[in-house]
């Protein structure tokens, strides 16, 4: 058996890669109808290098496995070495092959391979894998300079303020780094987050870790829009990738935005939140309530005011009862560009359920991420009126929270932030 | 929970026999074509209202009404004096489709499309004939116990008003002049008046912030009064490096949480109530419970959930038992079933009093909270089909 082989060698019967990628695709169409149906023009895998990270316009993968992670150690080179072999092990994983060179099973019998091998026989399945760097990464509480790193902290790069409702719990918010990683296999996404999170350990520690499943949002217009928790569409005015323009002026941080934050040129901010939902009393509210909080049918997720999915909605269309027909704290209306300066965010929420809570209900919701260009004006005004006024709130706790700043792509040779570092 | 009780999505004038409910299969627009003679299809466009019969037998009748014009529209069954609504359904926007049901005596009746809400709207006759297999409606004579229910409503919430103010103002008093351990026994007490009608005074959005809002709702930069903000500085042992109010704020506080009382009470006074509100607000006070109380989240610093829990469940029961004799002859599996979910509820709360009232919420077992939420679920359920049954 090679010492260096694919995961995709191996399920193609050793055969070079680029050999089998007709045969990988052909297999998959059965175990991977359901996504696969949901975005005919996919490719089997992504590239890990490029001018923005993966996993951001990308087309909304199934699932996700998010970790955040605090670093253990005060030296510096040890956090660069970390984010060079992190860089090493995602480009491989990404494609399909081995955590690490020798693999899951190609090494000596006295040693643990270097691949945790759950993903053995599976394809890349649209694997991506993202990196953050929380503001704690710069910047203690306390104000102390950790690595050198303070006097580069892009100015939106801070806890995120309180907002209504928010009950945090510490275990479930915040993070010096964070990995997103999303792929169409469940098993992969573990398996990524599994390999990263032990390639750091001794240099970091996992805080908290949130699988998601059933993407809620939709990143191409290939993608039809899936349904959360609540049973409705979610996602339908989401940035895609292929509105080039709004992802440039909502999604990456350009050069200049932030003088002291270059290094942030080409990336993006990314906000996590664990929505949880308090489902047994949703479910036991009337549909045509359930509409009204959220302004669009839960058939079709047409708006209140007509038409399809995509149509815009009139928010000044009289409805009966002296009020328009899409509510004053409808949720489409409080978080419409319309009605928020034009901003849009890029979002990438997964629902997820974590079991059950002590009471017997559902410890179920979405983990809300998005992408924004800046948090001060393209999240935290509209989490604040939201968080205020939407009906659905009262079906809402948050109950973790997180800001990133996610560099942009790592170039051939570089290591993923390596701007950050020079 | 302010959205209950008013941002009901089929608000009725006439409402005992009226229902509405959204048709989810938008292919049902045949229904006419099915061969049942009480199915019935409506084209409502900008200027027609196409009713696919003219005449239907007597019975559950149902509308499936298509808005295919480019405004809002409203259907409406109307009786032969064309000014009493038998049944409507609103808030139909363009290119959608709702289901009306009603259930119609033989008679002569309107049909009418109302598309911008304005005018009279489109009228055609509509006959409803003798049922051939004796499936009649039952007549519109109800009506008494409709005015019945919502005037002992009416009633009942007046009645908790005056008593919320008068021991607000006992409250407030003796938490201004120091007397903590008197003001400690008074606060769940008179929050009971507050919790009982708990979903009509959240319906008031200007003042639920100021007297309700609990510390981890606050909006930056917002001031935080009310109940809550005197329960914590009465109860503080919780808090870290808490610094208590001096006399003056005290009385700032107080005299504000007075006054927005004082401003409820006078409100209340001239709301009336339609069944379906009524049924609505028993529903949203046990979804008060399921969120708040049976968490421990509401009295954060106190710890006098339960006083509150007692309260929403009462307020509940009320609403329930007025609108109970229209259950009754709509619905009496229904209303037998929420008598004995009710009863075992209140069996739990009942193990869970001490002297006058209830336990601290720290107390509670965790095996006493899970049976005292899966009761609220248990009631809730049935709860949730109140409204449709008294509308039906």
């Amino acid at each position: 058996m090679p010492a260096h082989f694919s995961r995709r060698a191996l399920l193609g019967g050793g055969a070079a890669a680029a050999g089998v990628a007709g045969a990988f695709v052909a297999g998959r169409a059965t175990e991977e109808s359901h996504a696969a149906a949901a975005t005919p023009s996919a490719p089997a895998s992504y590239p890990f290098r490029g001018a923005h990270q993966s996993g951001i316009t990308t087309p909304a993968q199934d699932r996700l496995h998010f970790a955040a992670f605090d670093v253990i150690t005060d030296d510096r080179d040890d956090l660069v070495e970390l984010l060079q072999k992190w860089t090493d092990a995602a480009e491989r994983m990404m494609a399909g092959d081995p955590a690490g060179t020798v693999g899951p099973v190609g090494g000596p019998s006295n040693l643990p391979p270097d691949d945790t091998g759950e993903a053995i026989g599976l394809p890349a399945s649209r694997l991506t894998i993202t990196f953050g760097f929380g503001p704690s990464l710069f910047r203690t509480d306390d104000g102390s300079d950790r690595f050198g790193l303070a006097d580069r902290q892009p100015a939106a790069l801070r806890t995120l303020p309180h907002f209504p409702a928010d009950n945090l719990d510490p275990a479930r918010s915040y993070g010096d780094l964070c990995i997103q990683a999303c792929a169409d296999d469940p098993q992969v996404a573990v398996h990524a987050i599994r390999n990263l999170a032990r390639i750091g350990f001794g240099t970091v520690s996992v805080r908290y870790s949130q699988l998601g499943f059933g993407r809620t949002s939709t990143t191409s217009v290939d993608q039809s829009t899936p349904r959360n928790l609540f049973g409705f569409k979610d996602g339908t005015m989401n940035i895609k990738a292929e509105e080039t323009d709004d992802v440039s002026e909502h999604v990456w941080v350009a050069s200049g935005d932030d003088p002291k934050a270059e290094w942030l040129a080409g990336g993006s901010y990314l906000v996590a939140r664990r929505f949880g939902m308090t489902i047994e009393v949703w479910d036991r509210q009337p549909l045509g309530d359930q509409e009204a909080f959220v302004g669009r049918t839960k058939d079709s997720g047409a708006p209140l005011s007509g038409g399809g999915e995509f149509t815009a909605p009139d928010f000044d269309m009289p409805g009966s009862n002296d009020t328009t027909i899409i509510a004053p704290d409808a949720h489409v209306r409080l978080v419409h560009p319309d009605f928020n300066d034009g901003v849009r965010m890029l979002r990438r929420g997964y629902n997820f359920v974590d079991g059950t809570n002590p009471l017997g209900g559902l410890d179920a919701g979405l983990f809300f991420l998005a992408f924004v260009r800046n948090p001060d004006t393209h999240f935290i005004p509209i989490q604040t009126k939201m968080a205020a006024n939407d009906a659905l709130m009262e079906y809402l706790k948050v109950n973790g929270s997180a800001l990133f700043a996610v560099p942009p792509g790592a170039r051939d040779g570089e290591y993923v932030g390596q701007a950050l570092f020079a | 929970m302010r959205t209950t009780l008013v941002a009901v999505a089929c608000l009725a004038a006439a409402p005992f026999l009226a229902a509405c409910t959204e048709n989810t299969d938008s292919n049902a627009g045949g229904a006419a074509d099915t061969g049942n003679p009480r199915a019935l299809s409506v084209e409502s466009t900008d200027d027609g209202c196409q009713v696919s019969a003219a005449e239907a037998p007597a019975g559950t009748l149902t509308f499936d009404v298509t808005n295919t014009g480019s405004q809002v529209t409203e259907f409406y069954l109307l009786g032969e004096d064309g000014l009493r609504i038998v049944s409507e359904v609103e808030n139909i926007g363009p290119s959608l489709n709702r289901e009306m049901t009603v259930n119609a005596p033989a008679g002569k009746y309107f049909t009418a499309c109302k598309p911008g809400m304005k005018g009279e709207g489109i009228r055609a006759d509509f006959t409803v004939t003798a049922a051939q297999d004796g499936s009649e409606a039952p007549t519109a004579d109800d009506q008494q116990l409709v005015d019945q229910a919502t005037t002992n409503y009416a009633a009942y919430v007046k009645d908790q008003a005056d008593q919320l103010l008068a021991k607000t103002q006992q409250f407030v008093d003796l938490y201004e002049q120091g007397e903590d351990d008197q003001a400690r026994t008074l606060y769940p007490d008179a929050r009971t008046h507050w919790e009982r009608i708990e979903t009509v005074a959240e319906s008031f959005g200007d003042l639920d912030p100021k007297t309700d809002l609990r510390e981890a709702d606050l909006e930056p930069g917002q001031e935080w009064t009310g109940w809550h903000r005197i329960e914590k500085d009465l109860w503080p042992e919780k808090a870290r490096d808490y610094t208590p109010l001096t006399p003056a704020e005290r009385a700032t506080y107080g005299d504000d949480l007075l006054a927005n009382i004082t401003t409820l009470h006078d409100r209340v006074q001239g709301l009336t109530y339609t069944v379906d509100q009524i049924a609505n607000g028993s529903r949203g006070l046990l979804e008060e419970v399921a969120t708040g109380k049976v968490t421990g989240e509401e009295e954060f610093w106190s710890g006098t959930d339960l006083w509150d829990f007692q309260a929403n469940v009462d307020g509940a029961r009320v609403g329930y038992e007025g609108v109970k004799p229209i259950v009754e002859q709509k619905d009496p599996e229904l209303a037998t079933e929420l008598d004995s979910r009710f009863a075992d509820l209140q069996q739990l709360l009942d193990a869970q009093k001490s002297g006058d009232g209830f336990k601290n919420y720290s107390q509670l077992t965790p095996e006493e909270i899970k049976a005292l939420s899966d009761a609220v679920n248990a009631l809730s359920e049935p709860l949730s089909r109140l409204t449709a049954a008294v509308l039906s």
